[in-house]
């Protein structure tokens, strides 16, 4: 028989105001096998803690119960406490009695009954509860981080300083991410290429830092400290060790009509490409949906011209399998399309275009070499309207996405304010819904916007926009505030649009078994205190596929996120969980249900020479669970039909028993 | 204030007006917006309000189209023209009879009457 120790929190008021904890700790002192029952303000506290300690050691106590907050909360600082009396730590159980009971209910009475059926399902665990040793496992010291925009890029070069070898793998051609698209960057309006570039090359030249680019991730196995990740290279039909980067087979490619990416299809690229002046790794890549060649066995002039011999028609896709001991997520953004904005005449008029659309148009290296330049005649444009909020803070569904796209007040009045500073001959106007500037001289630089550079901004939406046979585009807003509605010949509207997570996210989160929320953001293991870690450990979020971000918050989380990467690859052994999967091999009928639901691989079959009843012995093929590799999910143990998988820990017994105690009532 | 009247615009409306955002995109997009003392997107806040009575006895009720471009561009889902129309209703209610009963129609219909006029007009005039 145990002897077991209640320990009953009021959590200041959180309990205490919805449930009679004197007369919970009062009805579990009765229940079998409880020796010791009390109550106290604050268990969690060291006093708590100590009163613990010192019941263990006074009663001798062989299982202890607390009646608290959530195990997420505070189970290790209990099993902590338990411990350092040298009682097994996994002797202690939790009844959550605060979010499962105090802060979901009202009537105090039904709430001090709920709190006692839950303490009383507990005990009826412990009672089943045996000692656990956690094992140890190695952990591999080297990091990947999925992403190469200057999220992914400052998270390698942080770990990378730290000693630590990083690869990161990047689906593009080259790194650099959305922030090599963007000419200048608020609220300091430094250009982002003169900031970014240094940082690329860095990881080029930085010994520890490997860089698959024009890659991507196609298979994750293992756990925390030993992943096994499966990486396709993508055929370049370039040898990279060959090519200088030169650029002569991107001049004589006779293909010269395919839209080029970089710049959002604002002007045309050949069919092997460098992506712009500064790629890293600056190497050509050859389109295969475009080349000649590869089509149709015709041309080969790239081959021809290429002085290094670095083309290579033959060259295969790679797959390359490394281990990792931490893997980081920075897989970025994507602004949503704006097809289906029909009343801003966004597919109608080549003078309605998305905000990065007018990145390139004002960028030195984009389509008119930082000239503003109307896409339809090549005019300069007088008047221009930024529309905010397009898609964002929507709850149409499918229309657009219902969070705030955070960024977008913010270079909206960095566009209006460089075409003001540029062209004063312009008239601009900016409609908004609010202006969200809480950042470090945010609201300053947007002040400036109106008050030095006299952007109108108007607050009201627009209606419609409508493409005029003159070239002009009627601009049919609401200014809510003179309370009149505005009619605007305008040359160019620039839509803000919405961003969302990339398309690579959904089905990546799938291979890192690490959740998303409905929007496809990453979720992190807790919004304020675990801001960049995933739930499932060995994975960190970096950048704005955890949610909208900007330059510095995205750095600034990418620094976070190394540095929690760093702490994990510094340990040599991680101390595993010992609530695994165990298989009761005499009663295992081989039948493998569990190897196939296992997401871990953490079971094998073996043939084994068992005893029969009759003093003969069998070859019979069962089950083991390679106890370093489980994690615990429990998986298994739904999916044997012959009971023989369980649950150290969380056995079918314990379970059955918790079960049992409710329904007595 | 009256809570009566409130209450009975949000219940024949179905509308929650507390969606609204205050962009302004229903009086954006309103062709009538000229035509109107109040527009779209101050019937939704009004009626929050409760400040019924000056809706009811503005013009701007007759004046909506119920061509429900409010209603197609709102991005949080309002539908500013069914407040409309409940305003509308709710005067129609306190006058007592209908004005429009679906036997007057065949005497008024000639062949250029567009289907949707007709719709449009049971929506104003009848209860």
């Amino acid at each position: 028989m145990q002897r077991i120790g209640v320990f009953v929190c009021w959590c200041g008021s959180n309990i205490a105001a919805t449930v009679d904890v004197s007369a919970v700790s009062e009805a579990l002192s009765h229940e079998p096998g409880v020796v010791f029952s009390t109550n106290y303000q604050y268990m969690c506290s060291e006093a708590g803690q100590n009163l613990i300690k010192d019941a263990v050691r006074e009663h001798k106590l062989t299982g202890v119960v607390i009646c608290s907050c959530s195990p997420r909360m505070h189970e290790m600082t209990f099993r902590k406490a338990v411990a350092s009396t040298g009682l097994n730590p996994y002797m202690v159980e939790i009844a959550n009695i605060r979010e499962q009971c105090s802060w979901i209910h009202k009537d105090k009475a039904a709430a001090t009954e709920k709190a006692i059926i839950l303490g009383r399902a507990a005990i009826a665990k412990v009672h089943l509860n045996a000692p656990l040793t956690a094992g140890q496992s190695p952990v591999t010291k080297r990091a990947l981080v999925i992403g190469g925009g200057i999220a992914g890029i400052q998270t390698a070069l942080d770990i990378a300083d730290a000693g630590f070898e990083v690869d990161i793998v990047e689906k593009q051609p080259t790194i650099g991410g959305k922030m090599t698209q963007i000419d200048k960057t608020f609220p300091t309006l430094d250009c982002a290429a003169c900031i970014l570039t240094p940082k690329m090359v860095d990881c080029a030249q930085n010994e520890k830092i490997n860089i698959f680019a024009y890659s991507e991730v196609e298979e994750v196995k293992g756990f925390v400290g030993n992943f096994h990740v499966k990486i396709n290279k993508k055929a370049r039909y370039v040898d990279t060790t060959k090519c200088t980067g030169c650029g002569e087979c991107t001049e004589k490619c006779p293909m010269k009509k395919i839209p080029n990416e970089f710049n959002l299809g604002l002007d045309n690229r050949r069919a092997i490409y460098i992506p712009f002046a500064q790629a890293v790794p600056k190497v050509a890549t050859i389109d295969p949906d475009h080349c000649n060649m590869l089509k149709n066995g015709k041309c080969g002039l790239c081959a021809k011209v290429c002085s290094a011999g670095a083309i290579d028609y033959k060259q295969k896709d790679e797959t390359i399998e490394r281990e990792y001991g931490a893997i980081v997520v920075a897989t970025g953004y994507n602004p949503i399309k704006l097809d289906q904005y029909d009343e801003f005449a966004y597919s109608q008029s080549p003078d309605v275009v998305s905000s990065l659309e007018f990145e390139r148009l004002t960028n030195a290296a984009g389509p008119t070499g930082g000239t503003l330049l109307r896409p339809s005649d090549g005019k300069h444009p007088h008047t221009l309207v930024f529309v905010q909020c397009v898609g964002s803070r929507c709850s149409q569904e499918g229309k657009g996405k219902s969070y705030c796209s955070k960024i977008c007040c913010m270079y909206t009045a960095k566009h209006a304010m460089l075409t003001r500073e540029k062209y004063p001959d312009t008239e601009v106007y900016v409609f908004y819904i609010d202006v969200r500037s809480p950042g470090k001289n945010y609201d300053e630089f947007y002040r400036r916007a109106v008050e030095d550079y006299g952007v109108h901004y108007v607050k009201g939406m627009v209606g419609k926009v409508t493409p005029r046979s003159d070239g002009k585009l009627m601009v049919q807003a609401s200014d809510l505030l003179a309370g009149e509605q505005m009619h605007i010949e305008a040359d160019m509207v620039v839509l803000a649009a919405a961003i969302e997570p990339d398309k690579s996210a959904r089905p990546l989160a799938t291979m890192l078994t690490a959740s998303m929320d409905t929007n496809d953001f990453f979720t992190e293991a807790h919004a304020k205190l675990r801001p960049v870690e995933s739930p499932t450990a060995g994975i960190f979020l970096s950048g704005a596929c955890q949610g909208p971000k900007d330059i510095p918050d995205t750095v600034a989380q990418a620094g976070a996120a190394a540095s929690k990467v760093i702490g994990l690859l510094c340990k040599d052994q991680l101390t595993c969980n010992p609530c695994v999967a165990h298989a009761d091999q005499l009663m295992c009928n081989g039948c493998s249900s569990c190897e196939k639901v296992c997401p871990y691989g953490a079971i094998t079959y073996e043939d084994k020479e068992f005893r029969m009843p009759d003093r003969t012995t069998a070859i019979r093929r069962v089950a083991s669970v390679n106890e370093a590799v489980c994690q615990g999910c429990g998986a298994c143990t739904v999916a044997c039909p012959s009971g023989a998988m369980d649950l150290k820990g969380f056995s079918n017994s314990q379970i059955m028993a918790e079960v049992d105690a409710i329904c007595k009532m | 204030m009256n809570k009566f009247d409130k209450e009975q615009i949000l219940h024949t409306s179905g509308v929650n007006v507390l969606k609204c955002m205050r962009c302004g995109k229903c009086s954006a997009t309103c062709p009538s917006y000229d035509e109107m003392e109040y527009h779209p997107h101050q019937f939704v806040y009004m009626v929050e309000k409760g400040d019924i009575e000056k809706l009811m006895a503005s013009k701007s009720i007759y004046k909506c189209l119920s061509c429900y471009a409010c209603v197609e561009r709102c991005p949080r889902g309002v539908e500013p023209a069914k407040v409309v129309e409940a305003v509308r209703l709710q005067v129609i209610r306190r006058q007592g009879a209908n004005h429009l009963t679906p036997d007057d129609i065949p005497a008024l219909l000639d062949e250029d009457l567009p289907q949707q006029a007709i719709v449009t007009a049971m929506r104003k005039y009848s209860k």
